[in-house]
């Protein structure tokens, strides 16, 4: 005879310790084993989309800062680039070098949250995720003496970028980019072959190949299933084409690949870097000829880059007009996320936890 | 001792005072030595160097309203507390300060200490079926599952430690290390021990009984005002008393060269949370079946051929020095972890739905 | 040859990395006794207003994504523009720094402080009387000819470990 049981739905609310921003997830449990998983989203929609229909061009760049938080050189980056195919301008070369040099310095500042916060929710009491805020702290500082803020930077224009590299950024750089790859090693040397890491993430959350690429994942999520898909690689926008990297690619597609490839990926930034600093003009103009308001001739683009979370797009549609008619931005943290449910089921609870932050989102991509 | 009345009296309240202090300092070391591991500065503005944060911790939770939940068991949910505070202080019955200065030198002493402390996770259990909440019954079905899993190596290294010092009294066993702590001459009890013991008062890296980043809080996540109090000074104090218990078993208790004995006991105390402490920092969370699994296929075998080895040199060799038995000890050590890393499964993992 | 992998050496080399972490310097400052000096192109969360440089041509106005600045003018007797009001919320505010960037007279700052705040929220909408009162130190954003008389930024890449 055997006992009956039954399922019961938990509700992880959108007010969590560990659910990174609001998300609300109604998992159905049988013990502790996951059965079927509800996401529900939506608590931190602003409707972007629908305030940049009425704002000029240049002004749509301090919302673009507030969809990923945390990568906001990168959504800056995202932005400006689609509304200059879409209008045909030219960027000078000195303000193309500045801008890779700040859309690379934020990927390892973006990679250092998402990793620290992943291994937060593992269990490791807070000290990983301090080391990690204490080397991306260096980084913002540079942020902070070129553009004022630490955070939300609104740096890039259209055309350009705002304001030139004041005279110790470059010294701050060369001396911040062998102390962070000393960083990198201490860290691997933390976590990398700690055993109980191993043993919660090895296998954990698989995203078989096909069913990543089916879903439109992109990103570090999409690497590490072993799909060797880079945009900066496939794709080449601005200078890209010019650097020597590798692309880090996981074998499997568990949790722990995700991390390695991030760890990874942050290496391949600081190489980049350094290329870039050894090629960068040092004089020149920092922005284009662009008129002050300005009007684009009606037409429409899709322009895509490769972020942190994965591959933003923005889709802009204009009529004319000093505003655009119509502005979506294709979220990756969004396409990441829709594969959680298969990732989870036949997993315990705390597995689930684990995978979620092995995805590393961010709600206000999410949501907008 | 003149009156027995008087000898009782005079160590009861040393016993409490002790665990009380303990209690305090602990929290304290733990924060700070947290913080320190983190690269930040812990508490440093109440009081001088922050020691008196504690206590202003304990003040601001006095002035807390008790809210109890409306589908709770009320006398279970209030009794719940008492039953895990209270065994931690009975057991320092036993614990010696120094040569006799024991409240009750019973010959049962380890016994004593393991009943005892074993009676907390009942309190657990109770606070976590009263709250009427699907995450206490998570986490307090998860700690009984747990604390039962451990109590057979732990009770395993303990016994081994009784084999070699020949009985179970504590004051016994400090005194027959006098020449050799047992750390030395059985340093796998010690790591069984040091394990088992994270495992059964709910440390990193077994933790997940109130793995606030998962379950919100666990089996109190009900519990407000004084009532939470004393789970969290429970739990800090139990956690001193696991030091207690593997400095007096495997450290030399009070024994040591130049300063008073009980002052050496502090020492060993502090250094052994230390490395809990330190533990905590670095290691994270282990997932409940691989805890399980942990308790049976690791420790447990382990334990016992631990047992068996002790066995083997009090009957085989009794006349040999210890110190020679030392090298045998940790070559065995080593051999043993190797081999059982080797062939050790976590196993578990997705279940088909 | 046998391979021993995952024998507790992971957990040992963290440790490890964990303890000599215990001795490296702190990176927490002690907020009212200490206060690092911040970056010369600070976006304080307060705009600084130059009467005698503003003309009413409200091109600020019209590129503040927010709207939160609103100038009102009138001709004089000369049929000049004078500015009657000049008022910004800076509640709504969201110190992007469009405004001075886009200010043709270099009539508008941004403010070089950090630590501005008010009990109530009214409080936050400033005229041209309050506008005239602040006495804050203007910041170097979008104003090169600033850089040079404010101090060095305290970088942690600089501080000793």
């Amino acid at each position: 005879m055997q006992l009956r049981t039954q399922e019961y739905v938990l509700n992880m609310g959108p007010v969590h310790p560990s659910t990174h921003g609001v998300f609300r997830m109604r998992v159905t449990l049988d013990g502790e084993v996951v059965v079927d998983l509800e996401p529900v989203f939506g608590y931190l929609h602003r409707g972007v989309e629908k305030l940049a229909e009425e704002r000029a061009w240049g002004g749509i760049i301090p919302l673009t800062d507030r969809l990923d938080y945390v990568s906001s050189m990168s959504n800056n980056f995202a932005y400006v680039t689609a509304v200059e195919k879409l209008a045909g301008i030219t960027v000078p070369e000195r303000a193309e070098y500045i801008r890779v040099i700040m859309a690379e310095l934020q990927r390892i500042a973006a990679h250092f949250v998402s990793v620290g916060s992943f291994l937060n929710d593992c269990g490791a009491y807070f000290t990983p995720f301090l080391y990690m805020y204490r080397e991306r702290e260096t980084i913002v500082d540079l942020f902070d003496m070129v553009c004022g803020q630490r955070l939300l930077y609104n740096y890039m224009r259209i055309g350009g970028v705002s304001q030139d590299l004041p005279d110790e950024f470059l010294p701050a750089l060369r001396k911040t980019i062998p102390h962070l790859k000393q960083r990198f090693d201490e860290h691997d040397r933390l976590l990398k072959e700690n055993e109980i890491l191993i043993a919660r993430t090895r296998g954990v959350g698989i995203l078989p190949r096909e069913t990543a690429i089916s879903i439109g994942a992109s990103g570090p999520t999409l690497r590490g299933s072993g799909v060797a898909w880079d945009i900066r690689k496939k794709d080449p926008y601005s200078i890209y084409d010019r650097f020597e990297f590798d692309i880090p690619v996981g074998e499997q597609g568990d949790s722990y690949d995700r991390y390695r490839v991030r760890m990874e990926e942050m290496r391949q930034s600081a190489r980049i870097i350094e290329q870039a600093m050894e090629q960068i003009p040092p004089r020149g103009e920092i922005m284009a000829d662009v008129p002050r308001v300005l009007h684009i001739p009606p037409g429409e683009v899709y322009s895509r880059i490769e972020a942190p979370t994965g591959e933003l797009g923005f889709h802009l549609v204009s009529d004319g007009s000093i505003a655009p008619y119509r502005c979506h931005i294709r979220a990756p943290s969004l396409m990441n996320l829709t594969a959680l449910r298969d990732m989870v089921r036949g997993w315990k609870i705390q597995d689930l936890i684990v995978i979620f932050g092995s995805i590393a989102i961010t709600m206000g991509e999410v949501d907008r | 001792m003149a009156n027995p009345w008087v000898h009782w009296a005079v160590f009861t309240v040393i016993g409490i005072a002790f665990v009380l202090v303990m209690v305090i300092a602990a929290i304290y070391i733990e924060r700070r030595g947290i913080a320190y591991f983190a690269a930040r500065v812990g508490p440093n503005r109440t009081g001088p160097f922050g020691i008196f944060q504690a206590i202003a911790d304990a003040i601001k939770v006095l002035f807390k309203e008790m809210i109890t939940p409306a589908q709770s068991d009320k006398l279970v949910y209030w009794l719940a507390p008492a039953v895990v505070f209270a065994p931690v202080i009975m057991a320092y019955a036993v614990i010696p300060f120094q040569n006799g200065a024991v409240l009750a030198d019973l010959n049962i002493g380890l016994l004593f200490v393991i009943a005892i402390s074993t009676l907390s996770t009942l309190g657990v259990f109770m606070a976590g079926w009263s709250s009427g909440n699907k995450y206490s019954m998570l986490g307090a079905m998860r700690m009984v599952a747990a604390v039962v899993s451990y109590e057979i190596p732990v009770v395993l290294a303990m016994a081994g430690v009784a084999l070699l010092a020949g009985s179970l009294s504590l004051n016994d066993i400090v005194l027959a290390q006098q020449r050799v702590p047992f750390i030395l001459l059985q340093p796998l009890g010690f790591l069984v021990l040091f394990l088992g013991g994270c495992a059964e008062i709910n440390r990193s890296p077994f933790d997940l009984m109130e793995a606030d980043s998962e379950l919100t809080a666990g089996f109190h996540t009900e519990y407000s005002g004084m009532k939470f109090a004393m789970f969290y000074l429970g739990e800090y104090g139990e956690a001193v008393l696991m030091s207690t218990i593997i400095a007096t078993l495997f450290l030399g208790g009070w024994q040591g060269p130049v300063l008073p004995p009980w002052l050496w006991l502090l020492v060993k105390i502090v250094l052994v949370f230390f490395t809990m402490v330190w533990t905590r920092a670095t290691l994270p969370r282990v997932r409940i079946d691989q805890l399980m699994a942990l308790a049976w296929k690791f420790m447990f075998p382990l334990a016992l051929i631990n047992l068996l080895l002790s066995g083997i040199e009090v009957l085989a060799w009794p006349q040999v020095l210890p110190l020679y038995l030392i090298p045998v000890n940790l070559a065995a050590l080593v051999i043993l972890v190797l081999l059982w890393s080797k062939l050790y499964r976590v196993g578990g993992g997705r279940v088909e739905v | 040859m046998l391979k021993f992998e995952r024998y507790g050496i992971g957990i040992a080399k963290g440790m490890a990395v964990t303890l000599r972490n215990l001795f490296r310097h702190r990176v927490t400052t002690q907020y009212p006794e200490e206060r690092l000096v911040v970056s010369r192109r600070i976006r304080g969360n307060q705009l600084i207003w130059k009467e005698d440089k503003c003309t009413g041509c409200a091109t600020c106005a019209k590129t503040c994504p927010q709207g939160a600045i609103r100038v009102v003018t009138a001709p004089d007797e000369e049929n000049n523009y004078t500015v009657i009001n000049f008022e910004v919320d800076s509640g709504y505010c969201i110190a992007c720094g469009l405004c001075v960037e886009a200010c043709p007279y270099t009539a508008l700052f941004l403010a070089y402080q950090y630590e501005l705040a008010r009990y109530r929220r009214r409080e936050l909408v400033l005229d041209r009387d309050e506008l005239a009162l602040i006495e804050v130190t203007p910041s170097a954003y979008a104003r090169p000819e600033l850089e040079a008389t404010l101090p060095r930024q305290d970088l942690l890449i600089n501080r000793k470990e």
